[in-house]
């Protein structure tokens, strides 16, 4: 009994089949996977901050504000490659700001990311003036758009993104320096440093892959809504942490994997498809959601207090 | 001689299956000052946590005021007057000396909330007895170390404190904290009170104390008035132990110098000037808080320097971080294991390569893993670290091949200069001395070894040259021929050798 979060996932696809006729539709297989890959983008980059014992709040807001940039740069005329590149750079550049806070400022990181949270809506708000920015009409909008809702071998390409995102951070994780260096810096920070490891620059990859990845998730948004909304991503960070929870990791950090947030991050999508396709009240799906979550942590708690 | 107020008969005392106290007798006289002196774990400690009942002995009698007592917890003997000044004090920086003084027995009203009239009234009066003129409304934080020292004091006293028991009192404190500490101390006893004095400064035993108790190895070695004595005596007593041939020491041939260091000094330690030769063992001894680990945490890039060199071959570092000292050859084998000398969290594999993984992977940092294993499975070999294969967790493996793994990991770095800090501190006697055959392996490579280690008879028995260190400064070096445990204990107080 290993993998407790795929036994849930599992229960969830069984009792899901049972209760409706329409869940092992590949129409729904494909929505449920396209609505889950905004979250999993995000998620990944959570996954790396909660393994060095740290959270990101701000991704938030980084989606929010990435979202208006690539859509003004879009509706201006830009290129999309110029503006995808530039948006994902920014959301790095905020990235690496919240890992400066943090490693060099001394900030606890929910702090810090809770300050810049804070302020990237503010100055999302300011720049948007509220509105959303819309980008139908100008040159470059139809390929921008093709990144939400364009389909290649009849698998949306959020799908595609979403996977890959995955397969690079396993890879990171499992293979590289750096990958080892987040569990060692999760498991004893000051061990870290004696074994001649400059954490603060694992913690600088760390907040900046958070913040690459925010931005990433903004981009998709925006494309597949074909505009930016001033409030877009707002409490995104806590769907986020509740799928890296969901997936088995520490928040004490050192301890999880990529594999439990891609698990995590369907559990949740699932659990909003069923309940949409349950026909429960919006009001009830959070109740529902927030009793799901903490019944599925507290099995993992168990476990864990077990062994 | 005065009455006896504190007695402990034949106190024994065993952590599982370990004697660490046999047969001790302890006495407190009333209005004296009884000094507790011996080397790190002689039992000092121990014995004062039996007295105020946070361990429970394993044999023996305690007898308060000529009745036996049973001290189950703190609170109980706090109740038969017996206060423990801890040498790490135990106050709240963050609350006020008043709240400091009263915390858990505040003063209420009928209402039940506190009366703060009353608690900082009676809390002033308290102050004012040990001339403390502080106002009972600021914050300890605020306070020098003496005056927290005082303020714990005052906390004692407000308990109804008979016996004050004070830890290294003197450690943090200038000289004239020390000898407004010292007038305290005099009041004290002059008001009947009685006082457990424990310190390795054997000046201030003879300045302040009545008699001495000398403990060695859990043992008793003697109880004597102060004017029977002298520093020498003591010293000796704390030290005869007997020197069993464990250690395989094997002769060097000392190669040049590679490791210079020269009026090295920061926060921690003044003006150090040593050198280390090829394939030599330089012990490093000294008492608790003589700086010994931070002088190595220094040499490893942990603590910055304020002045001085350190020179690695001829060539002078700046060691900003533990990084720069592994790329110019320098390692360090941690005393704080589990804090700062392996992660827990990773497994066998993962801790050995942790400082060197650089060359285990490419240039974007891919790790091979086949290369990792390969070498891992040489150190697990090698050093017979005993584990069920390179993916162990590092929290199943016992204590001592914990401390293999730690050490395996900084070998792994390829230093010229291995720096252990207490090599065989917790772990058992069979991998005690696997650890003594590795680091003559080491040795006979060619390394350069720094070994600081609290147990004499390990420095005398493994080191080629012993250096003492004492509050921060080199009180002496002694070549191995000429080195005695009571010469290094002389040069440990702070004594310079005849």
């Amino acid at each position: 009994m290993k993998n407790k979060p795929l036994i849930v996932l599992l229960i969830l696809c069984v009792i899901m089949s049972i209760l409706n006729d329409r869940f092992w539709t590949w129409g729904n297989i494909i929505t449920v996977l396209r609505q889950t890959s905004i979250n999993a983008v995000i998620a990944t980059g959570m996954t790396f901050a909660i393994l060095i014992g740290g959270i990101d709040l701000s991704v938030g807001s980084v989606l929010a504000i990435c979202g208006a940039i690539a859509a003004s740069m879009i509706s201006s005329g830009y290129d999309v490659v110029l503006t995808v590149v530039l948006t994902l750079l920014l959301g790095l550049g905020i990235g690496l700001v919240n890992g400066v806070l943090i490693s060099k400022g001394r900030l606890q990181p929910f702090i810090a990311t809770l300050g810049t949270m804070t302020l990237l809506r503010g100055v999302t708000l300011v720049y948007t003036q509220g509105k959303p920015i819309r980008t139908t009409g100008a040159e470059e909008s139809v390929l921008f758009s093709k990144i939400g809702t364009g389909y290649f071998l009849h698998i949306p390409i959020p799908i595609y993104i979403m996977i890959l995102v995955f397969i690079i951070a396993y890879f990171i994780l499992r293979h590289l320096r750096i990958g080892r260096y987040i569990y060692a810096l999760g498991s004893n920070e000051e061990a870290t440093m004696y074994s001649g490891i400059k954490t603060d620059n694992v913690k600088l990859f760390v907040y900046s892959a958070s913040g690459l990845l925010a931005a990433l998730a903004g981009i998709i948004v925006t494309a597949r809504l074909s505009s930016a909304q001033p409030t877009a991503g707002a409490g995104y960070e806590l769907d986020a942490i509740a799928a890296v929870v969901l997936g088995g990791t520490s928040m004490a950090g050192g301890i999880g994997a990529i594999s439990g947030t891609v698990i995590g991050a369907l559990i949740i999508g699932l659990l909003n498809n069923a309940l949409n396709l349950l026909q429960v009240p919006s009001y009830y799906q959070d109740v529902a959601k927030g009793v799901v979550i903490l019944i599925a942590v507290l099995m993992d708690r168990k476990q864990k207090a077990a062994r | 001689m005065s009455e006896t107020i504190i007695a402990m008969k034949n106190i024994a005392k065993e952590f599982s299956g370990v004697r660490v106290l046999k047969n001790v007798s302890f006495n407190i006289y009333d209005g004296k000052v009884m000094a507790l002196v011996g080397e790190n774990g002689a039992g000092k400690s121990t014995l004062m946590k039996i007295l105020t009942g946070v361990y429970t002995k394993t044999s023996g009698q305690i007898f308060a005021y000529g009745k036996e007592v049973n001290f189950s917890n703190p609170k109980d003997s706090q109740r038969s007057g017996i206060a423990f000044i801890h040498q790490e004090l135990n106050l709240i920086r963050h609350l006020s000396i008043g709240e400091n003084i009263f915390l858990g027995r505040e003063p209420v009203s009928k209402l039940g909330n506190i009366n703060w009239k009353q608690l900082y009234n009676e809390s002033k009066q308290w102050l004012d007895k040990l001339g403390l003129k502080e106002d009972p409304r600021e914050l300890v934080g605020n306070l020098s170390v003496g005056k927290q020292q005082l303020v714990e004091i005052a906390k004692a006293l407000s308990l109804n404190a008979k016996v004050i028991i004070m830890d290294e009192p003197t450690g943090a404190l200038t000289v004239a904290e020390t000898e407004k500490l010292f007038s305290v101390i005099r009041e004290l006893k002059a008001n009947g009170h009685s006082i457990v004095y424990i310190s390795h400064r054997l000046k201030e035993i003879f300045e302040i104390c009545d008699d001495v108790t000398v403990l060695r190895d859990g043992e008793l070695i003697c109880e004597k008035s102060i004017d029977e004595l002298d520093e020498d005596k003591i010293i000796e007593m704390m030290v005869g132990r007997k020197l069993d041939e464990q250690y395989p020491r094997i002769p060097c041939e000392p190669g040049e110098v590679v490791l210079d260091v020269r009026d090295l000094t920061n926060k921690f330690v003044k003006d150090v000037s040593f050198t280390l030769r090829q394939g030599e063992i330089l012990g490093i001894a000294g008492l608790m808080g003589a700086g010994r680990t931070e002088l190595a945490r220094t040499l490893y890039g942990v603590y910055r320097k304020d002045r001085g060199e350190i020179i690695l071959e001829n060539r002078k570092l700046r060691l900003r971080h533990p990084t720069d000292a592994l790329k110019q050859g320098i390692a360090y084998v941690s005393e704080d294991r589990k804090g700062n000398g392996i992660v827990l969290g990773l497994n066998v594999r993962e801790n050995i390569t942790l400082s060197a993984l650089r060359s285990y992977s490419g240039r974007i940092g891919k790790i091979s893993r086949s290369k990792e294993e390969q070498s891992v499975q040489n150190y697990i070999q090698s050093m017979t670290i005993k584990t069920s294969g390179s993916g162990q967790l590092l929290k199943y493996l016992s204590g001592g091949n914990q401390q293999k793994v730690s050490i395996a990991k900084n070998l792994d770095a390829k230093p010229k200069v291995l720096i252990l800090d207490e090599p065989t501190r917790g772990v058992d006697v069979g991998a005690k001395k696997e650890i003594y055959e590795l680091i003559n392996q080491f040795k006979k490579q060619g390394m350069s070894i720094i070994m600081i280690s609290s147990e004499i008879p390990e420095i005398l028995g493994m080191s080629d040259r012993i250096m003492v260190m004492h509050e921060g400064r080199i009180m002496g070096t002694l070549d191995r021929a000429e080195a005695t445990q009571e010469k290094i204990m002389t040069l440990a107080v702070g004594k310079e050798v005849s």
